[in-house]
């Protein structure tokens, strides 16, 4: 009964939680006083045109970019103060499906796949091979692409190489950078689709960045939109929403209702052109 | 009135105002260099010790050393061996006539063969090292840093200073003394070939005079030399990879300046481990100068 209790208490702590979250890169803000609680099993898509923090975002929940102010907790610890070890036994917990698939190019499929794998268990090798073929197979991926190495196959197929590859290590999260860019709109369209399916088969969090509205409101339970500080007046917000998927388009902020409809906002395109061009990292 | 204002022409400074301007121009610029010097060093520095900190702490995998010590070693042994051939060849036309002039031909031997294992084989083969693989690690490096491929080591719990620059290093270390030697045997060989056979000098007193004067020390200060040449060459490629600027013109940059950088250092250290060496050999032989 009392164990019951504990993972109920487990059960009800937030998974990621972003306390005042800021990053500056020298004298430019990214991202400013952040407050934002991921429950588990939740997932929420992270919406925002480009330049806007998205990745950063999605970096500082693990550990990659180090916040200059505030503090980001996984599973209620600062990954910024823990020791190298704990580091690394957190980020396995992480599952990472970068924006062009990040496969290493000296590698074949197969050992993209295996990397994990044996880097922290002591699998054989034909255990190994069982799992990636299982995860290889869950994203719809035929056995005859392990041999191949990453520029031998398309966009999306690198793409799903990608999602297995931060599947192998049966992950508690999955941060999705822009799954569906520089894909055609069926292939987008099918990654939604994977992304629902692993949902299915894995009931874990997952935090999808993303300015494709479309996929957004196919596999999201929560959308918050993030705005660039740079265009922000005053101490503003920067999440200008933050809610279920079905009413953003009637959202207050006249600037979220232009997002979702992909108009460029007659007051504010001069800004807007500014913004967009002055930084790459989003 | 605002009209008035905007058709009235601006002063101009006076000359020694704008001499004092151009100067604190100068001093500033100045100091912005000082600055940026400053940084890159300590953000060389700390690179360096991490490194050498992620080395001493973990043993690296057999899988990521051994194809970094067939890229930095085996594949590199033609280029130097080439290399190391002319300049042997190159080194005995150029002294000839200057020996032939004080009759002394038969002592190119000992000139060829002391400035090649002392100081051409190791900065030979280290100037080879750092065009062919120091500038292929960095754009390597810096590639997969654009290409997020070292963040998405890092987010599946795989330092990349472990997996990616130690190995390096170990290769580097492991291989130059390896090349230096062979640089030194393919010169001697190539000033050997070219001055006993084509420029007709006595082989036996070409070799008398040779092992008069090239000591083993001399072969091992060359080869000592070599492996603070293959550390800074690792060194200063891994981090300009790290610390690669983003596209295609950022790799560019990064494999440029590890050669720039590289060869600089190289020579810097020639400078100062030859005195060091020097200092050495005299403390420990002092009767025995040299003459060469």
């Amino acid at each position: 009964m009392a164990r019951e209790s504990g993972n109920e208490d487990i059960q009800d702590k937030p998974l990621v939680e972003a306390r005042g979250l800021g990053v500056s890169f020298g004298a430019q803000t990214v991202l400013r006083d952040i407050d934002l609680v991921v429950p588990r099993g939740q997932t929420l898509a992270i919406i925002g045109e480009s330049g806007c923090g998205k990745t950063v975002f999605l970096k500082t929940m693990i550990g990659l970019v180090a916040p200059t102010s505030g503090e980001m907790l996984f599973d209620g610890k600062n990954l910024q103060q823990l020791s190298e070890k704990e580091l690394t036994r957190q980020r396995i917990r992480f599952g990472f499906v970068f924006q062009n698939a990040a496969l290493f190019d000296s590698l074949s499929i197969e050992q993209n796949v295996a990397f994990p794998l044996r880097q922290h268990t002591e699998m054989t090798d034909d255990e190994i091979r069982e799992v990636v073929l299982a995860r290889l197979s869950e994203v719809g991926l035929a056995p005859d692409v392990m041999p191949k190495k990453p520029a031998e196959l398309s966009g999306g197929m690198r793409k799903r190489v990608g999602l297995a590859r931060a599947l192998a290590m049966n992950p508690d999260i999955l941060l999705y950078d822009e799954p569906t860019t520089g894909l055609d709109p069926i292939m987008s369209d099918v990654i939604g689709e994977l992304i629902l399916e692993t949902r299915k088969k894995h009931p874990i969090t997952s935090v999808v960045v993303t300015h494709d509205m479309r996929v957004a409101q196919k596999v999201a339970d929560r959308i918050v939109m993030l705005y660039p500080v740079a265009r922000l007046a005053g101490d503003e917000p920067q999440i200008l929403y933050d809610g279920e998927p079905g009413r953003i388009e009637s959202a207050r902020d006249e600037r979220v209702g232009q997002f979702v409809r992909g108009e460029a906002g007659v007051g504010d395109q001069g800004s807007g052109v500014r913004g967009r061009g002055s930084n790459g990292t989003n | 009135m605002n009209a008035a204002t905007a058709n009235a022409e601006p002063r101009r400074p006076g000359l020694l105002l704008r001499l004092l301007g151009a100067g604190a121009d100068a001093v500033a610029d100045f100091g912005k260099l000082m600055i940026d010097w400053a940084v890159a060093v300590g953000g060389m520095t700390i690179f360096s010790f991490r490194v050498v900190g992620w080395m001493l702490t973990r043993r690296p995998r057999r899988e990521t050393l051994l194809p970094n010590f067939y890229q930095v070693g085996v594949l590199s042994l033609p280029v130097v061996a080439l290399t190391g051939t002319f300049i042997g060849m190159v080194l005995a036309v150029q002294s000839y006539v200057q020996f032939r002039v004080m009759h002394l031909e038969t002592r190119l031997g000992a000139v060829i063969n002391m400035t090649l294992v002392r100081e051409l084989g190791p900065v030979l083969a280290a100037t080879m090292l750092a065009g062919r693989v120091g500038s292929a690690m960095a754009a390597e490096l810096g590639t997969m840093r654009v290409t997020e491929q070292i963040d998405a080591l890092a987010s599946m719990g795989a330092n990349p200073i472990h997996y990616l620059a130690v190995p390096r290093l170990l290769a580097c270390v492991f291989m130059i003394p390896s090349l230096t030697i062979m640089a030194d045997f393919m010169g001697v060989a190539g000033g050997y070939f070219y001055s006993v056979h084509v420029l007709g000098i006595d082989m036996h007193y070409y070799f008398v005079n040779s092992e008069e004067y090239v000591g083993s020390f001399d072969i091992f200060s060359g080869v000592f030399k070599s492996l603070f040449f293959g550390i800074a060459i690792a060194l200063v490629s891994c981090h300009r990879g790290f610390h690669c600027d983003a596209g295609a013109e950022g790799v560019g940059r990064a494999a440029t300046t590890a050669f720039v950088y590289s060869f600089v250092i190289i020579l810097v250290l020639d400078l100062g481990l030859g005195v060091f060496l020097d200092a050495v050999y005299n403390s420990i032989w002092p009767e025995g100068m040299k003459m060469m």
